[in-house]
């Protein structure tokens, strides 16, 4: 062996980065979403600090609209760690009715995500958030750092961003003001699955096929979990059907689609993935509310 | 079914990595031939061609714009620039790729800079039409600057010159005159049509004068040569890791060379030796760990290490010292300053540093050496830094890990220069009384004294292992540097 192998060389640049948030800052924070992306993260994170125990707590920004089976996940999986865990919900705007039918998604994505992450990051005090987020996602994300600097109100400009060379981070920030570190950047999603089929690491069932209760609207399916009792969500002549299908990626779940797939162990997503011509985010509804709307709500402190 | 997943598996972990930049002037073609090469080798999705498609109908291109593959944000989109550095990942048989995909106008130096400072190799392009432009020279400098082995040359455009052999041979025979400069170098030229295909990933029935690889043959073949495994063992320690009472351990990443239990190493700037310990991982213990690895290791003797130091082989150790030559290559609108103070950030220390002198600047276009005291946005030059607490180093051309560093400024928090370590500072003896302050430094497994009068001059003690010779240079040391 002359060459580190393509993922053990990720997994070691990711400890690196992890461990030098934790060196240089002085209140970092695990953005936990209970997704692939985070299972791998704290799988990581459990290594880099081995003999010890991960250094930070996790917080897990709870729109109210996440599938039932993520939370449980989250709380069984979370305490097996024995890492602690903050959970962030913008109350008043769900008091105030916030849900993407009568809101649009736009909204309803800036009250109970982007306003519940950067309260919760000023509540606690933390200059440093890590996410999973990878480069390969989506096109805007191409061009973020590895250590992305965020001003005192928690925005991105992307005009005006620190060089990064070698692997000398700069963890520098003024009180106030944040880094958000993303040690997955040069992970891709095969990577990011091989990782789980070779660590064997535990993932929210709702990545496996299964026969589930979806709304077929063109091409799309979506999930009615969170579809409400006076029928918001359906169009006209629109009803729940069976339908044997997955998540790749999680979200909230009316904003989330399901792909048609009968995948239901991790060599057979690895399989269908090798076979898939289509990205990962296509089913996202939030990211084609606009043109380059991913990058509008990175701007604006969306993770 | 599962064997033949367990065989794709295989194929999987077998991929090695290569990291490459892509270097251009402005109109070569560069994010039409990075789209193409993606394009090409299937690692674009449907659903992101779809969107492209409707983009290049309203931009009347005709056929699909690759360069739309690649222009992320919606400002580049609009303009039809690109701003910033940015990262694309595909996969072939062979091998796994990341490009840093570097902007070819605007602030050329900066962006290509940061793209190589990660990078195994630079495909440098050059429109076939225009030949070989000062961009091009500037792109193989700093190429050569970063200690980049290999570049390729891609001509690219050979469709619009009738894809006529003696366009191609005129350019590397330029080429090659010029970047005999830099013998580390070795440089592979490839006649291209990025827009057309030509040569990008399959071979072109277009130039049959050509015998050699398609780009994206070549890529897949180049050697990764690890120059960071063949040289001696540095550690710079990330955290200190004490789980418990009995536990003390040193978290990092293993920057050059190999280490297993049992080596002798010594421990910097503190210079005590001791031999390594156990190597631990979340998954046991290792045997051994080499370059790019991140393990902890424990040492014999209870240290005292902290965040910052170095471990190090004990029969090759690296140099230490507070006042450093380097080349600065500026990333910041706001120009250098004598005598100001920067945070530097070298392996996984901070320090407070102090740019004592710029001793020349490097014309990035006829590469030779200008007076000047300034240095502003993308200047290059090579300059004297004093830092709070000594460093301990590799010259950059011996080991990229260890002669790099970055500098910040202390009141914007921006990263404002990338620097590159030459070694320590010379300085010339033109002193007050006419020599220097006495300066000390270790080069090989020898300490060298200069400055301490004209006689002493440049000392080298043989006898390192002589305990008296050591005990003597010990308390000179000590000396030294209350005299510092």
């Amino acid at each position: 062996m002359n060459a580190l192998a393509h993922l053990r060389h990720l997994e070691s640049e990711s400890i690196h980065i992890l461990r030098e948030v934790v060196a240089e800052c002085q209140r970092p924070v695990l953005l936990y979403s209970i997704g692939k992306d985070s299972s791998v993260l704290l799988r990581l994170a459990e290594k880099a600090f081995y003999p010890g125990r991960i250094p930070f707590p996790l917080l897990h920004i709870d729109t109210g609209y996440k599938f039932k089976e993520m939370i449980e996940f989250r709380d069984r999986y979370t305490a097996k760690l024995g890492v602690k865990l903050i959970v962030q919900k913008n109350e008043r705007a769900l008091e105030e009715g916030a849900n993407p039918f009568a809101w649009g998604t736009q909204r309803c994505c800036g009250a109970l995500k982007t306003t519940a992450l950067l309260d919760a990051l000023r509540g606690g005090g933390f200059d440093a958030a890590i996410g999973g987020a990878r480069r390969d996602e989506e096109r805007s994300r191409a061009k973020e750092r590895v250590f992305s600097f965020r001003d005192a109100r928690g925005q991105w400009d992307p005009r005006n961003q620190r060089p990064e060379l070698w692997n000398l981070y700069n963890t520098r920030v003024h009180p106030g003001e944040s880094l958000r570190v993303f040690p997955l950047s040069n992970w891709t999603e095969i990577d990011v699955w091989r990782y789980i089929h070779a660590e064997q690491i535990p993932i929210v069932p709702l990545y496996f096929a299964k026969p589930r209760w979806m709304v077929v609207r063109g091409d799309a399916l979506l999930p009615v979990e969170h579809f409400l009792s006076d029928g918001s969500g359906y169009l006209s002549g629109e009803r729940a059907e069976l339908v044997m299908c997955r998540m790749r990626s999680l979200g909230c779940t009316p904003c989330t689609g399901a792909i048609r797939s009968d995948a239901d162990t991790v060599p057979g997503i690895i399989q269908e993935l090798v076979a898939m011509r289509r990205s990962e985010r296509q089913n996202r509804v939030i990211d084609h509310d606009q043109d380059g709307s991913m990058e509008v709500k990175k701007q604006e402190g969306y993770f | 079914m599962e064997n033949s997943f367990e065989y794709f598996l295989e194929q999987e972990n077998a991929k090695d990595l290569l990291r490459f930049t892509t270097a251009g002037s402005v109109d070569d073609g560069k994010s039409t031939l990075i789209g193409r090469l993606l394009y090409d080798s299937r690692n674009i999705y449907e659903d992101q061609l779809d969107s492209v498609a409707k983009a290049s109908a309203g931009r009347n291109a005709g056929a699909i714009d690759f360069s739309l593959l690649t222009d992320g944000l919606r400002a580049e989109r609009e303009q039809g620039i690109t701003i910033d550095v940015a990262y694309r990942y595909f996969t072939t048989a062979r091998r796994k790729f990341i490009i840093a995909d570097t902007p070819g106008h605007e602030q050329y130096t900066r962006n290509m800079v940061t793209g190589a400072s990660t990078a195994d190799l630079a495909i440098v392009l050059v429109d076939a039409r225009k030949g070989l432009l000062s961009q091009s020279r500037r792109h193989a400098y700093i190429a050569s600057l970063l200690g980049l082995p290999q570049i390729a040359v891609a001509v690219n455009k050979m469709d619009l010159v009738g894809y006529d052999r003696s366009v191609f041979a005129q350019i590397e025979t330029d080429f090659r005159r010029f970047i005999s400069r830099f013998p580390a170098i070795t440089t592979t030229f490839i006649p291209i049509s990025a827009l057309k295909g030509d040569n990008v990933v399959a071979r072109t029935g277009n130039m049959p004068w050509y015998h050699g690889p398609s780009l994206l043959e070549y890529l897949e073949e180049a050697q990764v040569g690890n120059r960071a495994r063949q040289a001696p063992f540095r550690f710079p320690v990330q955290r200190v890791v004490r789980p418990d009472q009995q536990f003390r351990g040193y978290s990092g990443t293993v920057a050059s060379g190999s280490v297993a239990p049992g080596d002798a190493v010594v421990l910097l700037p503190s210079e005590r030796t001791t031999k390594i310990g156990q190597i631990i991982t979340f998954d046991g213990h290792l045997n051994e760990a080499s370059a790019g690895q991140s393990i902890t290791v424990t040492v014999e003797d209870q240290a005292d290490v902290s965040r910052g130091d170095v471990i190090a082989a004990l029969d090759a150790p690296p140099e230490i010292s507070n006042s450093i030559e380097a080349t600065l290559v500026w990333l910041s609108d706001t120009p250098a300053e004598v005598r100001k103070r920067y945070r530097l950030k070298h392996t996984t220390r901070q320090e407070w540093a102090e740019l004592k002198q710029v001793n020349y600047r490097i014309n990035i276009n006829s590469l030779k050496h200008e007076p000047g005291e300034a240095l502003d946005m993308n200047a290059i030059g090579v300059v004297e830094i004093e830092t709070g607490r000594p460093l301990v180093f590799d010259p950059y051309s011996h080991n990229r890990m260890m002669g790099s560093f970055i500098l910040i400024d202390p009141v914007t928090n921006g990263t404002v220069a990338a620097g590159l370590i030459q070694g320590a500072a010379r300085r010339p003896r033109s002193g007050v009384n006419g020599f220097d302050r006495p300066t000390w430094r270790f080069e090989g497994g020898s300490l060298l004294l200069s400055g301490l009068d004209e006689s002493f001059g440049d000392t080298k003690p043989e006898a390192l292992d002589d305990p008296e010779a050591l005990d003597a240079l010990n308390r000179l040391l000590k000396r030294l540097k209350v005299n510092q």
